[in-house]
């Protein structure tokens, strides 16, 4: 099927040959703003919205997503990435979590606005007494924070039933943990939950594996590969009405 | 000490499609609107890396920071309200355009039977048919007589659509021709007309081809790009305020915005506003800009929350059922879809937000509701606005969340999952209401909106019956699994995404002791504030809120003007 990748007629990369080709126009007008804005400029010219095409590609060495902004140990950093491990394997159909840079993905998001919570209404009183499930986040804890807790109770769960640090356990032992923790059979020592910790953890994973590559994860945009999805294009509207699957190479956002 | 500015005719509170549709109107008449809106500006132009899954769907780069101001909610009277601390049920807009910059598009008009639903229940099933603190009434106007205001909507935004195949159904001129149809919905069409149902094209403001308005404003057809709900769309073919009305409104040279401020409160004495007090966020300064007419366009639960705050008309009590500010506070029942497994692939990933197809068979009153324990129904549909990857991950019941079964799963369906929606209709109840809370407060120390919330046995009831019918679709579609939904509902479910579809607080009538605006969005308690948002719908009909929002954002600008000419109550 890979004949078929170039099927939707963009076969550059560039939202500037997007636009020239694909008759966005209404009355000579061209509509489209962040497209518009590009026509006539040459590539390159003044902003920064043209880089190379397939500026993406990095050899693991100088990959510069792989500094920690938020972990400041390699032990908490290795639980986190055994424990996202667990949640997305490494199986048959593809890569798991370790190999897709999940756990880099996780340190730079506890080191920004998802970690802080600074979106999030985080005045009190919190009362954490009167919450039920279904009203949502009530404790004062930011999401670092969680992860924290979370980390140490995962290492000292290990440590109680092994005698081991969580990530040198056995896959199965691993796994026989989170279970415990997504089941609250695990008391976290803090205002907050070990349930609570593992769906932050289940959902970064799951982020790190599919957003893209630019926050960390989804090296090679592997997951994106996996799941036949095509990124970022520009169209679809010369396949929409296909009957048969359209394989495409998948696009970044770097790469537009 | 907030500093005066010169009056001017008419103030808007927030610019999204309410605010937007009350500028362009009035200006294009010669008079002068403000418009105060929180966020900030922003244009197509902003849209270079808008392609972003995480940073859009899943961080809300373009809705309300939560941090400032948010609401609180509990099940019951008697529970403890706690604040919805991180988005999840529903998402409100910020900045330029409001949510009408990140909708999907689906626009529909409510049926007849919607504004006259207390009678027509009454008329069709007898007065037991209304369960006890079930507080259905009609809206004041039917639906002929909001058929103008509908029509300018579509006109102006350009929906694409096609007839509605069902017998009895209203009959609608869409401006434009229906939208590409995919082989999902192909699927779903010839399944339904199968089994004796009525599918058409979902109604979208996403257009399906190059359209020019009777503003004169041209704009480019939808590229199906798959990233339209929750995103701004680049190609400015979603209909949005920004590419729609407000370039209308500038071009007059009579529209005055003013981004980053945030108003407080509408000031008012003797039965007037005054003006509204408001904060602009980048000085810290406060303003009073003095107005003529004073339109709350802040959005739903906003508008409420403004009005309680600065005492306009008198608050609901639902111990007693006297007063209207925070009644009939709704929002949809969605839990009625299914999902189903399919073994062969389709191209999820592209798609629009407005892009489906749907049948009204279950919807209103068009089947038949004697042996039903539930009134109205819902619009059942399929979808396709693109399957974006940290999103969807739907896996046949049974499998687990996390792990290798679920990993294989997950990547084995992504292409395979199709969804069959149902858009539950919301009624209100005496004890669902909305008022404000007395321990949280918002960034400058007013009170949050408390909302009182639970489902009832109707939406049980409803869900249950829809997940019957979305799964029998799916099966005739040809699903090897289904996930059926419906069949168990406990408490309102803060957690997760439902709908941005909250109704009703401070409802339109024709009577101001059940109502608190009259049929042109005119306070029965401030002649000079009007209020257009969903806040005005006595219930939630079956079908998202946009084209009736819009429709009555018409009305309400024509009253504006019939108030502006001779003054006093318009009804
Ligand atoms: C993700 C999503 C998808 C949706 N999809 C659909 C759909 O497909 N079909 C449909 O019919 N509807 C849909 N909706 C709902 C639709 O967006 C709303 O019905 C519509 O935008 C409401 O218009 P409005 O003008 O009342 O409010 P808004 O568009 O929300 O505008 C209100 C504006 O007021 C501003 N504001 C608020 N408070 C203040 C204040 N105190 N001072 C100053 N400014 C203030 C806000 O910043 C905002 O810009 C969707 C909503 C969301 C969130
Ligand atoms: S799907 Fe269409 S309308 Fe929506 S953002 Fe993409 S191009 Fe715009």
């Amino acid at each position: 099927m890979s004949d078929k990748k170039n099927q939707n007629g963009v076969q550059d990369n560039s939202r500037r040959v997007f636009l020239k080709n694909s008759g966005l126009t209404v009355g000579g007008l061209i509509v489209g703003g962040a497209l518009g804005g590009l026509i006539g400029k040459k590539p390159g010219s003044s902003k920064p919205a043209s880089t190379e095409p397939g500026g993406h590609q990095m050899s693991n060495s100088s990959n510069p997503s792989r500094a920690l902004m938020y972990f400041t140990n390699q032990e908490d950093f290795s639980t986190i990435e055994a424990a996202a491990e667990q949640i997305f394997p490494k199986t048959d159909v593809g890569p798991g979590a370790k190999d897709l840079d999940v756990a880099y993905y996780i340190d730079h998001q506890l080191a920004g606005n998802w970690g802080l919570n600074t979106k999030e209404y985080m005045s009190g009183p919190f009362s954490l007494a009167d919450s039920v499930p279904e009203l949502g986040y009530q404790t004062h804890l930011k999401r670092h924070e969680i992860f924290d807790l979370g980390i140490q109770a995962l290492n000292s769960t290990a440590q109680k039933k092994h005698k081991k640090k969580f990530h040198e356990l056995e896959g199965d032992q691993q796994v026989a943990i989170l279970k415990d923790f997504e089941a609250d059979k695990v008391k976290l020592n803090g205002a907050t939950s070990a349930s609570n910790f593992f769906g932050l953890l289940r959902k970064a994973t799951i982020e790190g594996v599919y957003a893209d590559p630019m926050y960390g994860g989804n090296k090679d945009m592997a997951g994106w590969k996996m799941k036949n999805f095509p990124g970022h294009q520009m169209s679809y509207k010369d396949i929409i009405e296909k009957d048969s699957f359209v394989k495409m190479d998948p696009k970044s956002l770097s790469s537009m | 000490m907030a500093k005066k500015l010169p009056k001017t005719d008419i103030v808007t509170v927030g610019v999204g499609w309410v605010g937007g549709i009350i500028a362009s109107e009035l200006t294009k008449k010669g008079y002068k609107v403000v418009g105060l809106e929180r966020g900030k500006s922003r244009s197509t132009q902003d849209y270079l890396k808008v392609h972003d899954e995480l940073r859009y769907a899943q961080r809300y780069e373009l809705m309300q920071d939560l941090s400032r101001e948010t609401v609180t909610i509990r099940h019951n009277l008697k529970q403890k309200a706690l604040p919805y601390r991180e988005w999840g049920s529903f998402l409100f807009g910020d900045g330029l355009g409001g949510s009408g910059v990140h909708w999907n598009g689906q626009t529909y008009l409510f049926l007849p039977y919607d504004f006259e639903i207390y009678s027509k229940t009454v008329e069709h099933y007898g007065k037991n048919k209304i369960p006890k603190g079930m507080t259905i009434q009609d809206w004041g106007i039917t639906h002929d007589e909001l058929l103008p205001y509908y029509n300018q909507f579509l006109k102006m935004s350009g929906i694409s659509g096609e007839p509605n195949p069902l017998k009895g159904s209203p009959q609608y001129k869409y401006p434009t021709k229906p939208m590409l149809e995919s082989s999902e919905m192909k699927l779903f069409k010839d399944a339904a007309s199968k089994l004796g149902y009525h599918p058409y094209s979902m109604p979208s403001a996403n257009l399906s081809e190059n359209y020019t308005n009777p503003d004169n404003i041209s704009r480019g057809a939808c590229q199906y790009c798959g990233f339209c709900e929750r995103f701004g769309c680049e190609y400015g073919a979603k209909a949005d305020p920004v590419v729609t009305v407000l370039p209308v409104a500038e071009k007059t040279g009579k529209y005055e915005l003013r981004t980053h401020s945030v108003v407080r409160k509408v000031l008012h004495s003797g039965g007037k506003a005054t003006g509204v007090l408001y904060v602009d966020t980048r000085t810290g300064e406060e303003y009073i800009q003095e107005a003529e007419v004073v339109v709350l366009s802040a959005y739903q639960m906003n508008n409420v929350k403004i009005m309680l705050n600065s005492k306009l008309g008198k608050p609901y009590d639902p111990k007693t059922g006297q007063g209207v500010i925070g009644k009939n506070y709704a929002y949809q029942v969605n839990f009625g879809g299914s999902t189903g497994f399919f073994d062969k692939e389709y191209n999820v990933f592209a798609g629009a937000g407005a892009l489906g197809a749907n049948l009204d068979d279950f919807n209103g009153d068009f089947f038949d509701h004697s042996d039903l324990n539930f009134i109205h129904g819902a619009n059942v549909r399929i979808g396709k606005s693109g399957n974006r990857p940290i999103q969807n991950n739907a896996v046949p019941a049974g499998t687990p969340s996390w792990g290798k079964e679920f990993k294989d799963a997950s990547i084995k369906y992504a292409n395979r999952t199709i969804s069959v929606g149902a858009q539950g209709a919301s009624m209100p109840w005496a004890d669902n209401y909305l008022d404000l809370d007395p321990t949280y407060k918002d960034a400058f120390g007013d009170p949050l909106v408390r909302m009182t919330f639970n489902w009832k046995d109707q939406d049980k009831q409803l869900g249950k019956y829809l997940g019957e019918k979305t799964a029998g679709i799916l099966k005739e579609m040809g699903a090897s699994k289904v996930n059926q939904g419906g069949q168990k509902v406990g408490d309102y479910d803060i957690r997760n995404y439902q709908s941005t579809h909250n109704t009703g607080g401070s409802i339109m009538g024709a009577d101001p002791e059940t109502s608190a605006l009259n049929n042109y969005l005119q306070m029965w308690d401030c002649e000079n504030v009007f209020s257009a948002g969903a806040n005005a719908f006595g219930h939630n009909s079956g079908y998202n809120p946009t084209g009736t929002v819009g429709a009555l954002a018409y009305r309400a600008a024509e009253g504006i003007e019939k108030y502006l000419k001779k003054g006093g109550s318009l009804a």
